[in-house]
């Protein structure tokens, strides 16, 4: 290839090449932001916006419309109310209890049990009955492909008959047995990524295998445990099948109250837009803080 | 990978007195005794044939527990070190297949029952009827014609995903923040979004894209219509969905060998050639990985419809799982709904099963 010059035909139409290249890429980027982001923006806008500002389509606050705490105050989280006692406050905050508590327990469940079978499974060779590693393996993974609705039939007639119906810890058994596999799947590929000569070492100085994994092993798949641990809380914290099919009013999450209101129609759109807000926020906050974990957690097992 | 005999191994002098594997066995079978003993009790209870029982079955759970325990702890008394290792599985496994395979074989028992929550009889096993009812139920029938659509419209989310993948992973400032908001979607839950996008922005009269496509001349119904209000759902779920294979794609695109691509920059490839003969390719293995989750998440698809459109109009945009969803909610049909679920899950299986032995030979990872 001959020399660019800067001022050479060639080289101004290699330029404009490359100009036209970037501002197609930046540009189908900040579509894609906007896509991504006006539904998130709609909703928090809404949330201070009064009908009038509604029904005449007013977008950006300030310029187009006056922000109010219309919308929050129906939910009794504005300014005005966050000192007063609100019936309405305390309910969300139960179910935003309820969410945290299933959503935290259930994943710490998952990554527990999770890691530890995924450490067996990938040190020792075990046979239970006819089942080798690679059949268990499969077991646990196969679990991915069960179908929320095939299960919740059955869990309601169980839960009932064990007094578990509407109680947060059955919600926590089911979600730590949704998470699992996906659990499984990550720490699989984590233990793999970690030489088996560091708890040889670990052995040889004495330490039982249970004391490697501890000690040695644990603190080197944290990331991995804490990427497995996040992912797990986003699923279990937006579950919505089974929480709808299983809780009624002393377990109810939060997903379920923000469905419940959807059905009551009209224009009070501010309450609807602080609330879905209001469920939104705590995740869009992990998202931007923990993104790297995210992004860790879903990579694994894509490639090896 | 290796898997006969361990890749971590241990020499333990284990010296264990047949005391001490009584005292193992003895515990899990006095446990598992003790938790057969409940059960027989409540059920004669239940039965009514004796006075004494308990009034849930929760007491039975507990028992079991113990037992779940015992057998854990049985493991280590018994077998000393090859025991602390079948400890690491044990849990997991004893958790799944009780919350699994007691269940399902349970669903089995009640999808051959003509069970309805609303009527006072209880189960009564009515052999082939919700098979035959299933066969002439149009509605099921059309829910998973839908869901070969659902399953279908996963190619388009593919290429988009690729797509975006292709341009975080190029040359670009500021990669960070567009990753970020990429993957703020997948944080939403989709009841949320059914409400922030379905309900809100697609409402007729005051939505944001109403008015857009109002003021384009247009009259906008999205929910009126079967093929739009398909479609609909279709572009919400993958709204949601699109930053899951994006993220998966872009880790796939980080770990190609950056040797081959220079090489083939230097052979003069232009950037369509690179990517036929090269990217996509290598890519393969990890993208048929991020179609098959994908597909299986998208088996599950019901929250978005549940709240949106509740299978309306007429059925367009039911999937199995909200359609089951309704059979119980409506109707109480605790026997048809768990007949079909079953069904479903038979139809996954074989689906996903011959799928996986369609892609297995792009799966392979070229060494």
């Amino acid at each position: 290839m001959s020399v660019i010059f800067k001022d050479h035909e060639l080289g101004l139409r290699v330029k404009s090449k490359w100009w036209a290249s970037r501002t197609a890429i930046y540009l189908t980027l900040l579509i894609w932001a906007v896509v991504c982001l006006f539904p998130i923006f709609w909703t928090i806008t809404t949330s201070f916006k009064m009908a009038p500002d509604v029904m005449k389509g007013n977008l950006i606050p300030w310029w187009d419309f006056t922000p109010r705490w219309k919308g929050w105050e129906s939910i009794g989280l504005s300014p005005r109310l966050i000192g007063e006692v609100s019936t309405v406050r305390e309910e969300f905050f139960k179910r935003f209890w309820n969410s945290a508590v299933v959503s935290i327990s259930a994943s710490l469940l998952a990554v527990i049990l999770g890691s530890l079978a995924a450490y067996g499974l990938s040190r020792f060779s075990y046979k239970f009955g006819f089942m080798k590693n690679s059949d268990i393996s499969f077991f646990f993974l196969s679990q991915m492909i069960l179908p929320p609705v095939v299960l919740a039939l059955p869990f309601l007639v169980l839960y009932k008959s064990l007094g578990l119906l509407d109680s947060r810890i059955g919600l926590i058994l089911l979600y730590t047995l949704m998470v699992l596999p996906i659990v499984i799947w990550i720490m699989r590929d984590q233990f793999q990524g970690i030489p088996i000569e560091l708890e040889e070492a670990a052995l040889v100085d004495g330490l039982g295998i249970w004391g490697a994994f501890m000690q040695i092993v644990m603190p080197i798949a944290l990331p991995g445990m804490v990427a497995a641990f996040i992912l797990s809380l986003v699923l279990c914290w937006n579950e919505y099948f089974f929480a709808a099919l299983l809780t009624s009013t002393n377990a109810t999450t939060l997903p379920v109250m923000v469905a419940s209101q959807t059905g009551s129609q009209g224009i009070n759109w501010w309450s609807m837009a602080a609330l879905s807000s209001a469920a939104i926020l705590p995740l869009v906050i992990v998202a931007i803080a923990l993104e790297k974990y995210i992004i860790k957690g879903m990579a694994a097992g894509a490639v090896k | 990978m290796n898997t006969d005999g361990d890749l971590l191994h241990t020499v333990t002098a284990d010296n264990i007195s047949d005391s001490r594997k009584r005292l193992g066995k003895l515990i899990v079978w006095s446990t598992a005794l003790c938790c057969m003993m409940l059960a027989l009790l409540q059920t004669m209870y239940q039965a009514g044939r004796i006075g004494i029982g308990f009034e849930t079955w929760r007491p039975i759970l507990y028992a079991y527990m113990l037992w779940a325990t015992a057998l854990c702890a049985a493991q280590v008394i018994v077998n000393g070190e090859k025991g602390k290792r079948t400890l690491f599985v044990l849990p997991a496994a004893l958790f799944v297949v009780s919350l699994v395979v007691f269940p399902l074989l349970f669903a089995l028992y009640i999808s051959f029952t003509d069970w309805n929550l609303a009527s006072p009889n209880g189960p009564q096993p009515n052999g082939w009827d919700n098979l035959v009812q299933m066969w002439n139920d149009s509605f099921y029938w059309n829910a998973l014609t839908n869901m070969v659509y659902y399953v279908l419209a996963v190619c388009v989310e593919y290429v988009i995903a690729f797509g975006l993948a292709l341009l975080l992973n190029a040359q670009i400032r500021a990669r960070k923040f567009f990753r970020v908001v990429f993957l703020l979607p997948l944080m939403l839950s989709p009841v949320a979004v059914s409400w922030m996008i379905g309900k809100s922005m697609l409402e007729v009269r005051f939505g944001p894209i109403s008015r857009i496509i109002r003021d384009l001349g247009g009259e906008p119904t999205f929910f009126g219509d079967p093929e739009i209000a398909r479609f609909m759902i279709m572009a919400m779920d993958a709204w949601t969905f699109i930053p899951f294979m994006m993220i998966m794609l872009l880790a796939g695109l980080q770990a190609l060998p950056s040797e081959i691509l220079e090489a083939s920059k230097v052979d003069g490839a232009s950037g369509w050639q690179s990517f036929k003969e090269i990217i996509f390719p290598l890519m393969l293995p990890v993208s048929v990985t991020a179609i098959v989750i994908r597909i299986i998440f998208k088996l599950k698809l019901a929250d978005i419809i549940i709240n949106v459109t509740s299978g309306g109009p007429g059925g367009a945009t039911d999937s199995v799982t909200s359609f089951i969803f309704r059979e119980y909610r409506d109707r109480s049909n605790v026997g048809y709904g768990t007949l079909l679920a079953m069904v479903y899950l038979v139809l996954i299986v074989i689906f996903v099963t011959l799928f996986l032995k369609l892609v297995s030979r792009w799966m392979e990872r070229p060494a």
